[in-house]
């Protein structure tokens, strides 16, 4: 084990606004080196009885509430390292603070790639586990947690523990990486992950239909899952009361998506064929002062809970997945918008917000009856509930 | 009060406590449900690693939720250890009945479906049949895609404990990519409802831990299976090959060509002759290895692919390249495949089959260093398995009339498997740790490793009753607190990993 260095020491700074969390500013920023540092770092904090966040591109803190208190801000940024890439196997270690861009890149020269496209620019792969963060393609690979296949994570006391493996088809022991994932660091800080990668397809052709009316999207989203049509995804860019597009896109061997693109525009009734993403394909819409929600619902929900959001809301939506976000001009209509959401099994958790906002705000809305089992769960991997406390469901 | 604990109770306390329990058990749902007469017991002494048998002391036949979620409190308010079994087809030993336990048996809960074809839904009940759910969702072209070879017989619930593996994960995933939602009875009697009918609910993804938790965090009585559209085409090639190197060369280069199939099996000789004699599939005469090579999607990508497939084998010296040319032949191959286990019965008195995982690209050595070990101790070794996955299931042959065969061939199963974890693998890719394994668990994960899994386990069943004595090699109280250790850790002293 790497015992602490003087380079873990020199790069431990006081915290400035520039490292607020959702308005908490840490009263220290610590960036260790390397996976040993951390550990060290951790180990520290622990028997300083400290409170810890962790941090990689800093480009969803805000998906989380304001934790309670942050005494030590970890920036995991240092854990840069692509330690083993398979390209046989189809399979990448990377450290947590490998930006996903830099990643794909490397990936690239062999041809592959890992199969998660969320649009925050700068994003780490530690920050994309510990937020569940996902971008159109997941229709076709899923989402973190059906790509990830091994994590190791540093518990809150320095415990080192690995879960998974580097093999895809495995189930010794629990999977703990499901348990991290979307988890906000509450349980643990992501060292290392192990990922299931795809290669990258040959070709790809893109079918863009304009709506008059954003609901049509439903339906047409219904009739594209239940065809032999394999787009990689199908994103729906509306403001509801205004106009709409649907965007498809194929990526496979050209003869295919050539074809595929032409069965589309025949089942769809109409659009325009192009070999380019449109412009701001896949971006989340982003409002610095409005309410920015993720949806979750059934996902032939989709026309009602389109037809639930008031005029003007702005959405792009995975339209057969049943993911959407939305900028929600007016606050006051959440409520109403999370009991509209209930009939489809559906959620709108908080993305963003103005700092006056969010004090008023429940951040995850309706937690269904497994809250008192998450936080037994809670109480045993941080019993001191010193890692991000109050970043997660239920005050965890 | 823990199971483990439970060794120190004189016999005839034990008694009285289980004849207690087995009364409240019968008013709570109903005499004919419970079963404590020792020929009807011995039913349920053991799953479908038929080696290891414990009898129970109560069988209760849970016909639905309420009478889990009576049976569970009940278990646990006396403090006895109880036991969730499906179909009782698992391969590591996952339903083995605790001594003095309570076995919890799901096989009447048959409830299926509604399918919900917009959403491409279903819920089940965890005693539903495998294949009845990709049955009742054919008329709307669609499936459900975890296809275990035991899906004939093998229930859902069993599934989601042990997250059930097939043919056709190597695209399509895991049981823990196709449950989406669960209704869990947990180790104290008190219900919850994890994951959905959508996706990401706010909170812990529970629902991903408990997935292939093997029993010891609960019983899911409900599922909410997602299904998956049937493809416009399907193509199966049956490849016959004179050496397994060049079977294996193939299969790493389909993948580098960036090929998904839906599925690459491979059988070698010794189980190509065993399946040839149960089910007369027809395998190409004289194969040293055959690869069954499945590819599905659209029929212009497909056919495509198919081509670039035969190619690759070609070059690799296939000697045959067989293309299934309706249903019926695509069965005849797939038959051959997935009664290889049963039909290895028929050339050998006795075998052993494991479940090691290994990365692709060390087949051929991994499969070399297995022959190399078999000839070694005399013993022969049948081959079939998920070569797409590396999922390997060595089938150890042995003769028990023969003194000694038993052990050795237990050992060499064992050496096996800690050969795929030299190799970067895992002990097990589908069948489970169950009580089989669980020993092996150390070589694979260090011991902050286990406690880890360990803490999940605390927090869902503290007392320790939900299938006590699997997965893990070495029960611990959920009162000790595990602190950081010191000192350099097993798996990196042996020189298998680095901690990181």
């Amino acid at each position: 084990m790497t015992s602490v260095s003087a380079t873990a020491v020199s790069t431990t700074r006081p915290g400035t606004h520039d490292d607020a969390v959702v308005g908490v500013v840490p009263d220290e920023v610590v960036r260790p080196a390397d996976a040993g540092e951390l550990v060290e770092v951790m180990r520290t904090a622990h028997a300083g009885a400290r409170t810890v966040l962790a941090a990689g591109g800093r480009s969803k803190l805000g998906w989380a509430p304001a934790p309670r208190s942050v005494d030590l801000l970890v920036d995991t940024t240092g854990l840069d390292r692509v330690v083993e890439h398979t390209a046989g196997d189809l399979v990448v270690i990377a450290e947590a603070g490998v930006r996903l861009s830099v990643l794909q890149e490397q990936l690239a020269a062999a041809g592959q790639w890992l199969a998660l496209d969320p649009p925050e620019p700068g994003a780490t792969l530690g920050g994309i586990l510990s937020a569940n963060a996902a971008g159109p393609r997941r229709l076709r690979y899923g989402t973190v947690r059906d790509l990830l296949i091994g994590v190791t994570v540093v518990l809150a006391d320095g415990t080192v523990a690995h879960a998974g493996g580097k093999v895809v088809k495995n189930v010794a022991g629990y999977d703990l990486g499901k348990l991290y994932t979307g988890a906000h660091g509450t349980l643990g800080v992501v060292a290392s992950t192990t990922w299931r990668l795809h290669p990258v397809p040959a070709a790809r052709r893109v079918v863009v239909l304009d709506l008059a009316d954003p609901l049509a999207a439903g339906p047409l989203a219904i009739a594209l899952a239940r065809s032999t049509l394999t787009p990689t995804a199908v994103e729906l860019r509306a403001t509801i009361g205004g106009p709409a597009s649907l965007t498809v896109v194929f990526e496979a061997i050209a003869e295919s998506v050539t074809s595929q693109a032409d069965a589309a525009v025949r089942l769809l009734g109409g659009g325009r064929q192009d070999d380019q993403l449109p412009e701001h394909f896949g971006e989340r819409p982003r409002a610095t002062d409005d309410l920015v929600l993720r949806l979750a619902f059934a996902p032939a929900s989709l026309t009602a809970v389109l037809g639930a959001l008031p005029a003007g809301t702005e959405v792009t939506a995975s339209a057969c997945t049943g993911i959407a976000h939305v900028v929600l001009p007016d606050p006051g209509a959440l409520p109403a918008l999370r009991a509209a959401l209930l009939p489809h099994d559906g959620s709108a958790v908080v993305l963003s917000a103005s700092p006056a906002l969010r004090s008023a705000l429940d951040h995850w809305g309706p937690l269904g009856d497994a809250v008192a089992l998450m936080e037994r769960v809670k109480d045993r991997f941080d019993p001191d509930r010193r890692l991000a406390p109050g970043r997660f469901v239920g005050g965890i | 009060m823990t199971a483990t604990l439970d060794t120190a109770t004189a016999p005839g306390d034990q008694r009285a406590r289980t004849t207690a329990l087995a009364a409240r058990l019968r008013a709570a749902v109903g005499e004919p449900r419970v079963l404590t007469d020792h020929a009807q017991l011995r039913t349920y002494e053991c799953d479908g690693l038929a080696n290891f048998r414990v009898t129970p002391a109560v069988v209760v036949l849970a016909e639905c939720t309420q009478h889990v979620v009576d049976a569970v409190r009940l278990c646990s308010e006396a403090g006895v250890p109880f036991v969730a079994r499906g179909s009782g087809t698992g391969l590591s030993g996952g339903a083995l009945p605790v001594s003095d336990g309570v076995v919890i048996v799901l096989s009447r809960m048959r409830s299926l479906g509604p399918v919900d074809a917009d959403n491409a839904r279903v819920v089940v009940e965890p005693g539903v049949i495998n294949l009845w759910v990709t049955r009742d969702a054919a008329p709307y072209n669609l499936a459900y895609a975890p296809d275990p070879s035991s899906q004939q017989v093998c229930s859902i619930g069993g599934n989601v404990a042990e997250n059930a593996g097939g043919a056709h994960c190597l695209k399509y995933g895991f049981t823990v990519n196709h449950v989406l939602g669960a209704e869990v009875v947990l180790p104290d009697g008190s219900l919850v409802h994890l994951g959905g009918t959508a996706p990401e609910h706010p909170g812990y993804d529970l629902l991903g831990a408990f997935i292939g938790s093997e029993g010891t965090l609960g019983i899911a009585t409900s599922m909410t299976l997602r299904l998956v559209r049937v493809p416009e085409a399907v193509q199966t090639m049956l490849v016959g090959f004179s050496s397994v190197d060049d079977a294996a060369g193939t299969v790493s280069d389909i993948i580098a060509a960036g090929i998904l199939p839906a599925a690459i099996e491979m059988m070698d000789a010794l189980a190509i002759e065993a399946a040839e004699a149960a089910v007369h599939c027809g395998y190409p005469e004289g194969a040293v290895a055959v690869l069954v090579i499945e590819l599905d999607g659209p029929q212009v990508e497909v056919e495509a692919q198919f081509a670039q497939v035969e190619q690759i084998a070609l070059a690799r010296k296939a000697f045959e390249t067989r293309i299934a040319q309706d249903a019926a032949e695509r069965a005849l191959m797939w038959k051959g495949r997935k009664s290889a286990f049963a039909a290895v019965g028929r050339i050998s008195p006795a075998y052993f089959v494991q479940d090691g995982v290994i990365p692709r690209t060390q087949l051929p050595e991994v499969l070399r260093e297995i022959s190399r070990m078999a000839d070694v101790v005399g013993l022969r070794v049948a081959n079939v398995f998920h070569a797409g996955d590396g999922n390997l299931h060595p089938l150890v042959l042995f003769d028990d009339a023969v003194d000694g065969q038993a052990h050795a061939a237990e050992e060499l199963a064992g050496d096996i498997l800690e050969l795929c974890i030299t190799s970067g693998g895992s002990i097990t890719g589908e069948h489970g740790v169950g009580a089989e394994k669980r020993m092996k668990m150390g070589k694979q994960f260090t011991p902050e490793d286990l406690d880890t899994m360990q803490l999940v386990r605390c927090a869902f069943d503290p007392d320790g009753i939900a299938n006590p004595g699997k997965v893990f090699p070495t029960p611990r109280m959920c009162g000790e607190r595990p602190g950081p250790r010191t000192g350099e850790h097993p798996v990196q002293a042996a020189g298998l990993g680095e901690v990181f």
